[in-house]
């Protein structure tokens, strides 16, 4: 628990190095994400960082390629490369893209993606395949909530629910927030979860931000056998840095190199360190 | 020279089954993906033989593509038909990143190709898929000349390559001409008949038309050779280069618009290394409409009488603007 909790906050920090270092990039959605990452790649999966393509792991497909950061900062501290390749972040020919992309080389990348909307049904093909080959690992994937505006995710949605896919399991990161503003405002997506469980998934809805529940939250989703489940995290975008908490202008703004040490000695001082 | 008689007519699309069908008795990866319309696109053949391997999607394209790359990421081999005005359109993004970006081993197949779907009309008439397809990085786009290749396409497509494959058939039953010993090739060019004053490039049912044509045009003493370009991407450049050089003119052909398609790709690759006069047959800047397959193919001089009444008149200088 204090473990992971020190992981979340080790993401949190190379998300603002990397970001800073960049000069661009999505510092609110990243951020947001940092505790269900450190208990995804820290306690919950099935993986080998050490051989990526290992047949038997469980897999994440990052839907909201534009939260890279947080992936790329949780890849570097499990193992999968240096955290000193954070710092190439966005950078010309390096293996960090933007958003990512599998063709430059990075370990641990399942897909491509960054055009919102696609990745629950790549996701659910993965878990498909599984089915098919009764291999028993899983297949998680990460939404943001203002992706849920795309009508294909839906699609995606119905259809896992058809095919019994138990496998699968998608976290939707319910910040709230999107680029024009509260996602309530831009496209009300409420009442989100009553939808969820009405096309057919097992809907839970946590704290995004809480350890245990987010551990309880993955292990339920493991013993249910009929439904894909669906954990919808409630978090708030920008945790751990008060200036850009909640900010909807920080969805695609990085910290400058005057910021960060002021943000990162904030980090440490709401860890107790 | 060889004549090419006509077997019988049949459906590309029934030939596009029958091939999936026999792909997947070979290789067991293969998956089938049905939006729906799987009789209608040929794909009940596998869907009948191998259940098991067979999913059903629902009317719902775009998820489609996203479960083929899903599943392709998972060492199958996914075969996704619907017809190419759905495919290559509705799904157009997912095509493009979770697909090509991703550079993952899916055959889409692309059916009711051009107007010759009839009675349907404009909305179910794929017209514009070539274009869309072709410019897409690591896609590889497919327009067999009859059911013949199509199966050996889809086969050839399963077997061989390893990144996206976008295969483009018909409705209706038209002539089945050429020869399963034949050798078929993705990527390669088949000039099925020589001539020296001009060649025709044909893709998809136009070749056999194009066959005609040049029969009709050789009684009024033009010899027009033909080559069947199947592989629209990546292009025989080569077959392209050596038609422009050694006959001076090429006569492209195609259900589809003329602009982004077969007779783009022709006229892009000579003209940087052998500029000729080029003449684009096809769909000229509009939408298909309702009527029977022969009608709408004569209205667009889409039959082989339409052709070389075309290449006639080019050639007498009647054409120009």
């Amino acid at each position: 628990m204090e473990q992971l909790r020190q992981k979340a906050f080790e993401i949190r920090k190379y998300i603002l190095k990397s970001l800073t270092a960049a000069g661009s990039g999505h510092a609110g959605g990243s951020l947001g994400l940092a505790d269900i990452f450190a208990v995804l790649y820290f306690h919950q999966l099935r993986h080998r960082p050490q051989q990526p393509d290992w047949p038997q792991r469980d897999r994440l497909v990052l839907s909201i390629g534009h939260v890279a950061p947080v992936l790329y900062a949780t890849l570097a501290l499990a193992g999968y490369f240096p955290t000193e390749e954070l710092l190439q972040l966005r950078q010309f020919g390096s293996r960090l893209q933007g958003h990512p992309g599998r063709e430059h080389g990075l370990p641990g990348i399942e897909l491509s993606a960054g055009s919102l909307g696609q990745g629950l049904s790549v996701a659910l093909g993965m878990a498909l395949a599984d089915k098919m080959d009764q291999n028993d690992r899983r297949t998680y994937c990460i939404l943001g909530d203002g992706e849920l505006q795309e009508g294909s995710v839906w699609e995606a949605i119905m259809a896992a629910a058809h095919h019994r896919c138990h496998n699968l399991c998608a976290v939707v990161d319910r910040n709230g927030l999107q680029i024009d503003g509260s996602t309530e405002a831009v496209m009300q997506l409420e009442p989100l979860a009553e939808k969820w469980r009405s096309f057919g998934w097992n809907t839970l809805e946590i704290n995004g931000h809480h350890i245990t529940e987010i551990k309880e939250a993955f292990a339920k989703a493991e013993m249910e056998k009929q439904k894909p489940t669906v954990l919808i995290a409630k978090t708030i975008m920008g945790k751990g840095v008060s200036t850009i908490e909640n900010d909807y202008r920080w969805h695609g703004k990085a910290p400058s190199e005057q910021e960060l040490p002021l943000f990162l000695n904030e980090l440490k001082n709401s860890l107790g360190l | 020279m060889n004549e090419f008689q006509n077997k019988g007519d049949k459906a590309s699309r029934t030939g596009f089954g029958e091939g999936v069908k026999l792909a997947a008795t070979k290789h067991k990866q293969l998956v089938g993906l049905g939006v729906d319309i799987t009789q209608s696109v040929g794909m009940h053949f596998f869907a009948e033989a191998f259940p098991e391997r067979f999913l059903s999607l629902g009317i719902a394209e775009q998820n489609a593509i996203g479960v083929a790359a899903g599943l392709a990421l998972s060492g199958k081999i996914p075969v996704f038909a619907t017809y190419g005005v759905f495919a290559a359109h509705r799904a157009a993004d997912q095509i493009r990143i979770s697909l090509c970006y991703n550079n993952l081993h899916a055959i889409i197949g692309g059916a009711h190709a051009g107007i010759s779907v009839g009675p349907d009309g404009a909305t179910h008439q794929a017209l514009e898929d070539i274009a869309c397809m072709r410019v897409l990085p690591n896609m590889t786009v497919i327009s067999p000349c009859d059911a013949t290749q199509a199966s050996l396409a889809v086969q050839q497509a399963v077997e061989s390559l390893t990144g996206p494959v976008y295969i483009r058939f018909g409705r209706e039953a038209v002539p089945d001409f050429t020869d399963e010993q034949q050798s078929f090739e993705i990527g390669k060019a088949q000039r099925l008949r020589a001539g020296k004053n001009l060649t025709i490039i044909a893709t998809g049912h136009m070749v056999w038309e194009a066959l005609q044509a040049a029969k009709m045009l050789e009684k009024s003493g033009i010899a027009a050779a033909v080559i069947n370009m199947h592989t629209i991407k990546p292009l025989d450049e080569k077959a392209c280069l050596q038609a422009a050089r050694e006959t001076g003119r090429i006569v492209t052909v195609e259900e589809h618009q003329i602009t982004g398609g077969l007779g783009a790709a022709v006229a892009e690759c000579c003209s940087s290394h052998a500029p000729v006069p080029i003449l684009r047959l096809g769909i000229n800047d509009s939408f298909g409409e309702s009527g029977k397959p022969e009608e709408l193919m004569q209205k667009h001089g889409l039959n082989s009488e339409g052709i070389s009444a075309a290449i006639t008149r080019w050639l007498n200088g009647e054409l120009l603007p």
